[in-house]
């Protein structure tokens, strides 16, 4: 235990406790997941960083409403199973939220202690609690009696998987529909393993999900193997929740794109990660990358595109961004992560056409430099080209990672389910649709997000449906 | 019911357990009344026929694809858990049944794997339907051509014509006659069946343009529409073939896919100057607006990798590792 001493001098430090990490030069060689994360000792000693606030801004920030001074409370205490099933009680997948949420911009945004100097690491102890329990076994939650009601989920990305188990633990019989041959979706086949361990983290937190009484059922297509319609009408599904995501790549739409070399970084990081391609032949899905790649835009798919690029062996990756550094949307880790790794920024910088040689592979990519001029409806300053600032960029594969649009396999095959022009589908702040008993959450609602915002809808939209499903 | 609750079905989708043990728990489910539909976990192969030298048939039970399946349409599948997703054209399907026939050539790494199953193994993974079913017209005069294992996707729109009661002349060809398949199903659906092989060792001796192109020559008999499909030289070689007859010709396209929904663009194409992706806006197209020259420079997009994997797959058979 801490001595009084200590908890004064912890309470006054201005920093977290360091992560280690694999250095640099290691990492770029292998897949293994970048952070190692918090032993105890330095969980213990961040968790007593926190002032245990009574009105805690921190869960303000949080979309999953997770009770974070309580659980980090009893991390300071060295309560760790009391502390997981804690962080539980709200969120059902904490090894993935520990790694991948954007903390800085949600929970540790508004904790008290981010006014002078640093926040409470609070997605690294989050982490740290969901290792351990993965580490000594993942203890299943009592099941509560049935309610005899029927709910069906469509797609088992970070929506879906929240919705299911949010509902499961609620009583009623979920079924999670998923178009791939393997669940968590963008988890799956978008996050690489360096940043979100696959057999480890993630396929065991599906697990736990299954546990719950989820029945998982992979390889169904909604809207075309079955539909929403059938599913009401012809299995006597009660209620239905749809989190499909935002599925369909956008291209530049400059010439070339369709170019040997030229990718969608949904298409490059789907092979690389769901079929792991960086295990051909062993595996047998191939990836075809050249010595120099351009990485267009500065999500963080792209960090994420850009990384994997460097450890399937490209000799230089670069990323292209027609705006400047402030701009970036990814989050600042992966993009410091990025950088420490050897990955090129060419910043205010868009490609016009990409070039082919005779025999249909990239050779290069035609760009503009860019000035910022006034801000658009984005609110972020207009990207203007300067006038023959045009060059040649010597690539030779490139990954168009600019955005993903919503899918339109369910908004087509539906009826009655109002679709914006985006091709988003309308629902409210509870998640309902306006169909009855149809609701949906996440990217398939706002557009292309974060992870946690759609677990955030795919809870919201659970308890709707519970509300729901009672009246029926 | 199709989707009785099961927690036991789970316990085949984890990666980690070998294929025969899972086989064996989905047998066990079954005889206990657990699983109620094999399909969801397992894909089983119910009959396999060798067509013609390297070109297998397999039927495959997966009742809620049956369900659904219309000609035009496609399935993705994956042998094992370390396997790529492939596309092949649904063959032919039977809801009763619950089944989809699928016919494939052994070219690669993976349907030479597929190839070496047999009748009561199983697949890992098997999706669909997916694509667009093909726009059916109901009247006019159609000629159906197939060229090689092309002839399996011609099939069920040949039959689906014959079904609603319409007349369609065939044009099938092949290299050699021990390469030509599906003889006598066409011939059972068409109203005339022609058939041709580039060595003559069967009916007529040349392609399948020749004859085509004494209907396209024959002015007394109006032709509506093509649909023509096989190995892109012969999709591309018929489109260039027609285009100056102004006769629709509709080819159906197989390009490298990965997830076969939209999500990737991998498989895209560009049709009348746009680019489509062939999962979701195909397989079937108008061909004289494909640009048949970007299709066939993208699928060698991997012929190397394909090298390494079917060598690689060859030395473990040969040293008894592989099947």
């Amino acid at each position: 235990m801490l001595d009084k001493d200590q908890i004064k001098q912890l309470r006054r430090m201005k920093e977290k406790h360091p992560m280690p990490e694999q250095a640099p030069q290691d990492r770029v060689k292998n897949y293994n997941e970048v952070p190692f994360g918090y032993d105890a000792d330095t969980a213990i000693k961040e968790a007593t960083r926190c002032l245990q606030c009574k009105e805690a801004k921190c869960v303000e920030g949080c979309p999953v409403e997770v009770d974070i001074p309580g659980f980090i409370g009893l991390i300071a205490e060295g309560k760790f199973d009391e502390g997981i099933k804690k962080l539980k009680e709200k969120n059902n997948l904490p090894a993935v939220c520990g790694r991948v949420c954007p903390q800085e911009s949600q929970c540790e945004a508004f904790c008290i202690r981010g006014k002078k100097g640093e926040p409470v690491a609070i997605g690294r102890l989050e982490r740290f609690l969901a290792d351990y329990e993965l580490a000594k076994g993942v203890e299943t939650p009592p099941k509560p009696p049935s309610t005899g009601k029927r709910v069906a989920i469509v797609g088992a990305g970070p929506a879906g998987l929240t919705a299911a188990g949010d509902l499961a633990r609620m009583g009623h019989e979920v079924v999670l529909f998923e178009a791939f041959h393997a669940t968590g979706g963008v988890l799956r086949y978008g996050i690489p393993e360096f940043r979100l361990p696959k057999e480890k983290v993630l396929q065991r937190e599906v697990d736990y999900i299954a546990s719950l009484g989820v029945d998982i059922k992979t390889n169904v297509v909604v809207g075309k193997t079955i539909t929403i319609d059938e599913l009401f009408d012809e299995e006597g599904f009660q209620a239905v929740f749809i989190g499909t995501g935002a599925g369909l790549p956008m291209f530049l739409n400059i010439p070339g794109e369709n170019l040997n070399g030229v990718f969608s970084a949904n298409e490059f990081l789907t092979r690389a990660n769901l079929m792991k391609a960086y295990l051909f032949p062993d595996y047998d899905t191939p990836i075809k990358l050249g010595k120099k790649v351009a990485v267009v835009g500065a999500g963080n798919v792209a960090m994420d595109s850009a990384r994997t690029s460097l450890r399937l062996g490209a000799e230089e990756v670069h990323i292209v961004y027609r705006r400047s550094d402030k701009e970036m949307p990814a989050r600042a880790e992966e993009i410091e992560h990025a950088k420490e790794e050897g990955v090129v920024f060419n910043l205010l910088t868009n490609p016009v056409k990409i070039i082919g040689d005779e025999n249909g592979w990239v050779k290069g990519m035609e760009c503009i430099r860019m000035e910022l001029g006034e801000p658009d409806d984005s609110g972020r300053a207009r990207p203007v080209p300067i006038k023959g600032s045009e060059f040649i960029f010597d690539v030779d594969t490139i990954v168009i990672a600019i955005g993903q649009s919503p899918n339109p396999l369910i908004p087509q095959t539906t009826s009655d389910l109002e679709i914006s022009r985006w091709g988003t589908i309308e629902a409210d702040e509870e998640g309902a649709t306006s169909r009855k008993g149809v609701y949906a959450g996440g990217d398939i609602v706002t557009g292309a997000a974060t992870v946690i915002l759609a677990m955030g809808a795919g809870k919201v939209a659970a308890r709707a449906m519970d509300n729901y499903l009672k009246t029926l | 019911m199709l989707f009785e609750s099961s927690v036991l079905i789970n316990i085949s989708f984890h990666p980690h357990l070998e294929k025969d043990f899972f086989i064996i728990m989905a047998n066990l489910n079954v005889k206990k009344g657990i699983v109620k539909e094999v399909g969801f976990c397992m894909f089983k192969i119910v009959k396999k026929r060798v067509l013609a030298d390297v070109s297998k048939l397999m039927e495959v039970e997966a009742p809620l694809v049956a369900r659904k399946a219309q000609p035009g349409q496609f399935i993705i599948l994956r042998v094992d858990d370390n396997g790529e997703r492939i596309p092949l054209t649904i063959a032919d399907s039977d809801k009763e049944k619950g089944t989809i026939t699928i016919i494939f050539q052994e070219v690669g790494k993976t349907t030479m794997q597929l190839g070496a199953l047999e009748e009561g193994d199983y697949l890992s993974d098997f999706v669909g339907p997916l694509g667009q079913a093909m726009e059916l017209p109901t009247t006019g005069r159609i000629i159906a051509v197939g060229g090689g294992v092309g002839i399996a996707p011609v099939y069920p729109k040949v039959k689906a014509f014959h079904e609603a009661g319409m007349e369609v002349i065939s044009i099938i060809g092949a290299r050699t006659a021990d390469l030509l398949i599906l003889e006598d199903e066409m011939r059972a659906v068409s109203k005339e069946l022609h058939v041709c092989t580039d060595d003559g060792t069967k009916g007529h001796h040349g392609f399948v343009s020749d004859i085509l192109q004494k209907f396209l020559d024959d002015k007394s008999q109006k032709i509506d529409e093509i649909i023509a499909v096989g190995p892109l030289p012969m999709m591309r070689a018929v489109s260039n073939q027609t285009k100056p007859y102004g006769v629709k010709t509709m080819v159906s396209l197989n390009p490298i896919m990965v997830d076969g929904t939209g999500m990737c663009g991998c498989c895209r194409v560009t049709v009348g100057g746009q680019t489509k992706f062939t999962c979701v806006d195909g397989p079937v197209f108008d061909a004289h607006e494909v640009d048949f020259v970007e299709l066939t420079r993208r699928g060698q997009m991997y012929l190397q990798e394909e090298k390494v994997a079917v060598d690689k797959y060859e030395h473990e058979c040969r040293s008894g590792g592989g099947r």
